[in-house]
């Protein structure tokens, strides 16, 4: 029964959607505000019943009812217990209905933490969240749905969880990710609100800008944890394949980076106002095409769900509607919107234009390379191609290094028009020092002198120096604490310091080697010894696996023990390697078991990775930096005097 | 109220996105070979060899016997998934399976098949995409089964696995073989 119960709340959730969609907005034109203050009920009984919905998988799930196809598929009795929970978001199904529970939690959210939103305002956002939210409900119920039977002839055990997924980052990748995409959905609701009323002002763009921050550190906290996964996992060391799948969670990523921004601009100078409103469509418009990107399978790729035609056909219908409707009332509405302010090409919103501008065209870039073979094919009659990394890594090189240089001095910039010493000649010790400091400790590390490398580091260093005597400057004036969005910053920009530190230094200093050993065997990679100690036999829950030990020593220390494992699922007849590694905050040591070769050989990789954790580090510190924006103040203020003025404007 | 034109642009360019996703999705079901591939036959070329840069490789090399052309890249995730039963194939069962290595660098690549082994009779260096496109490859990794006489039979697009190759390339090489036998 317990599956029925759930697809029975799915329908009561799709009821309630339909509920959220129409009532508030009923009560906008009647200007009842007893129906617009309907929305915040309604968008509880939503996430109430998916929550329940969710609940019922998960104990479909627990129960092992194979019964049920999406468990039947998914599980098995010897699946250890919380890859039986992660397992819900192992494949299409379940992993929508997660996407929908948290898209009601979103809705939520906005239904309780508006408190500085006029009644009017806050119904439009609720409907247009109300209006999604049946996209995506109706989308589980006509085209999805993981509480399907397979009866009266059900498996006696299920088809195990894919191996790959069998692992903590996929337990909380998803989670994350989806937090990411489908928080996005809040900006886009507002954009769409305001649009509708015509007036978008500081209030609008002030109140846009937590959510936004607040979306942006989960996806880039999704897609950290998707890359330290796939680098442990995957067992060669990569950490980014620009894959069709990573390419959908990176466009919206970069354009939530401008959109963040341009909010900033928005707010604080009124400038950039319809250019913000058409940033906030798409980057929750490219959230929902990475989803039909995804799971249509019109592209092919490691995390390409099942292939079903009726779900293509399904979300190009709903993204024509959603995307097509939003830019539609965009093209119709935004002409009357005018930015008054004027700025000089030295100031702080030339600079921020100039970053959305960059960043607008990484996205670009990367729609084209994800999209290409596809446009490629219509266009030629069925030629296929594919573009691989080599593109990518050509296009993005440029941009980045634009984008860090305009990153140098903007901490500094001034609104209208910035005093050119500002950015220039007051720094010059900091500049002078930024070399100094790359090339010493290049050559106190032993890190390759390649051109290139220190030209990206050089900047980084110049950004952070120039951080740091901001921030100091900043609190040394000392009538007031820095406010939480100046520490976000400095956390954001701090963070893609560190991030592109790590990228550089993992991608030119990286050293790897595969190797034939024997018990016994020993092998020098850098400064380190690698010793192969013996081979053993070891019993998972749900596989068996061929256990090496690994000991690592330099100068005769033994610095580590490692034992990477090549396993065999037994249900699911899969090989894995899983590679075992010594973390540290300079450098990975990284082994790899490859196929046994001869009596008692293996192939082994052995890789020492300089500063690779600093790449995910950086990422982190960054999503930091977007949470303690949240704790400013200005965001709590109730209703000011300039978001009365909406109401005023929707009453006129 | 006026409208003005330069906002419509976002709106068109959407549309035009739609009807390509549109179009690209209805062309086909993008795991199976377009039809007008099977049944032609293999593509001509001459790509060198990745081991051997000095050989020159044709179709010649490859026709003859029943045998499995698979294209492989360093920079394709799903490509070391389906690495063990490509081994397996190559030392368990008796056919020939050749490699073309697709818009990749041949020093990554050799390094690439050093540490995992090499299934390969040999592969091709495609680092232009010339034969891939010939071939329509859409992604790595793809999987071909030519006949004897170089004819395209059977396309599999994704990891070979062992369910793969026993449910689905298994039975059309049998089948390849015994309609020549008799």
């Amino acid at each position: 029964m317990i599956p029925e119960f759930g697809h029975f709340a799915l329908i009561l959730a799709l009821g309630l959607s339909i509920g959220l969609a129409v009532l508030p907005a009923v009560g906008v034109i009647k200007r009842d505000p007893v129906l617009m203050r309907s929305g915040s009920f309604l968008a509880a009984g939503l996430f109430i019943f998916i929550l329940f919905s969710f609940f019922c998988l998960l104990e479909s799930f627990l129960q092992d009812d194979f019964s049920v196809l999406y468990v039947a598929n998914n599980s098995n009795s010897a699946l250890p217990v919380q890859y039986k929970v992660s397992a819900i978001w192992g494949a299409h199904e379940g992993s929508f209905l997660l996407w929908t529970l948290i898209s009601a939690g979103w809705t939520l959210s906005v239904a309780f933490f508006s408190g500085s939103l006029t009644t009017d305002m806050k119904a439009r956002v609720l409907s247009v969240m109300g209006l999604l939210n049946i996209g995506f409900v109706s989308f589980i119920l006509f085209a999805s749905n993981p509480f399907d039977r397979s009866l009266p002839f059900f498996p006696q055990d299920g088809a195990d969880l894919n191996p790959l997924l069998q692992d903590f980052g996929l337990i909380v990748h998803p989670p994350m990710l989806y937090m990411g995409y489908v928080g996005f959905s809040v900006p886009f609701a507002l954009a769409i609100a305001t649009l509708t009323t015509g007036r978008l002002d500081a209030a609008w763009a002030r109140w846009s800008r937590p959510w936004t921050n607040a979306a942006w550190a989960f996806l880039t906290i999704g897609i950290t944890l998707g890359s330290w996964w796939a680098y442990y996992e995957l067992g060669w060391g990569g950490w980014w394949f620009w894959d069709p799948v990573e390419n959908a969670s990176f466009m919206p990523w970069l354009a939530g980076t401008a959109l963040i921004h341009s909010l900033a601009a928005s707010e604080k100078r009124g400038v950039f106002k319809s250019w913000t409103v058409l940033l906030a469509i798409a980057t929750f418009s490219l959230s929902l095409l990475g989803a039909f990107l995804v799971r249509s399978g019109v592209l092919t790729s490691v995390h390409a769900f099942a292939v079903d035609p009726t779900r293509g056909l399904f979300i190009l219908v709903f993204l024509v509607m959603i995307i097509g409707g939003s830019l539609t009332l965009y093209a119709v509405k935004a002409s009357g919107i005018k930015s008054v302010a004027s700025f000089e090409w030295t100031s702080r919103e030339a600079m921020l234009l100039m970053n959305n501008l960059l960043l607008v065209v990484a996205t670009a870039a990367v729609l084209l390379g994800t999209l290409y073979p596809l446009l490629y094919e219509v266009l030629t009659d069925g030629d296929k191609i594919s573009v691989g990394p080599p593109y990518f890594n050509r296009v993005f090189v440029p941009i980045v290094l634009v984008l860090f240089t305009v990153m140098i001095a903007a901490p500094f910039s001034r609104w209208r028009k910035t005093p050119l010493e500002l950015l220039g000649r007051q720094h010059w010790p900091l500049y002078a020092a930024g070399p100094v400091i790359v090339i010493g400790l290049t050559a106190l590390l032993g890190l390759s002198f390649e051109p290139l490398a220190i030209i990206i580091q050089t900047i980084a260093v110049w950004i952070f120096l120039l951080l740091v005597k901001n921030w100091v400057q900043t609190t040394k004036q000392g009538w007031k604490p820095p406010s939480a969005s100046y520490l976000g910053m400095i956390f954001g920009h701090t963070g893609m310091v560190v991030a592109i530190l790590g990228v550089v230094i993992t991608v030119y200093d990286s050293q790897e080697r595969d190797v034939r050993m024997a018990p016994g065997d020993s092998m020098a990679l850098s400064d380190y010894e690698f010793t192969f100690k013996s081979m053993k036999k070891v019993q998972g829950p749900n596989y068996t696996a061929d256990q090496a030990e690994i000991v690592v020593t330099k100068d005769g220390a033994t610095i580590a023990t490692l034992h990477p494992e090549k396993r065999f699922y037994t249900v699911a007849r899969n090989t894995m390697t899983e590679a075992d590694m010594d973390p540290g905050l300079f450098r990975d040591l990284y082994v790899a078991l490859g196929e046994p070769v001869g009596k008692d050989a293996w192939a082994v990789r052995l890789h020492v990775k300089p500063f690779v954790r600093w790449i995910w580090l950086g990422c982190l510190l960054a999503a930091a930096g977007g949470f303690i924006t949240l704790a400013d103040k200005r965001y709590r203020r109730l209703r000011s005097a300039r978001s009365d003025t909406i109401i005023d404007g929707a009453a006129a | 109220m006026t409208l003005n034109k330069s906002l419509l642009v976002p709106l068109i360019v959407f549309l035009l996105l739609v009807v390509f996703l549109a179009l690209g999705f209805q062309l086909k079901d993008p795991h199976f070979l377009p039809s007008e591939l099977i049944n032609k036959p293999f593509p001509e070329f001459a790509l060198k060899d990745l081991h051997q840069p000095e050989t020159t490789r044709s179709k010649q090399d490859l026709v003859g016997e029943v045998a499995l052309v698979n294209v492989w890249a360093t920079w394709c995730p799903n490509c070391i998934v389906e690495h063990p039963e490509l081994m397996r194939i190559s030392k368990e069962e008796n056919i020939r399976l050749y490699g073309v290595n697709y818009n990749d660098d041949s020093v990554k690549a050799i390094a690439w098949l050093k540490r995992r082994n090499d299934p390969y009779q040999f592969s091709i260096v495609d680092d232009e995409g010339k034969l891939a496109i010939d071939l329509g490859v859409y992604g790595a990794p793809e999987t071909f089964v030519v006949d004897r006489d170089g004819i395209i039979r059977y396309r599999h697009v994704g990891a070979v696995t062992n369910p793969v190759w026993k449910e689905q390339i298994l039975p059309v090489v049998a089948h390849l073989r015994g309609d020549n036998d008799s």
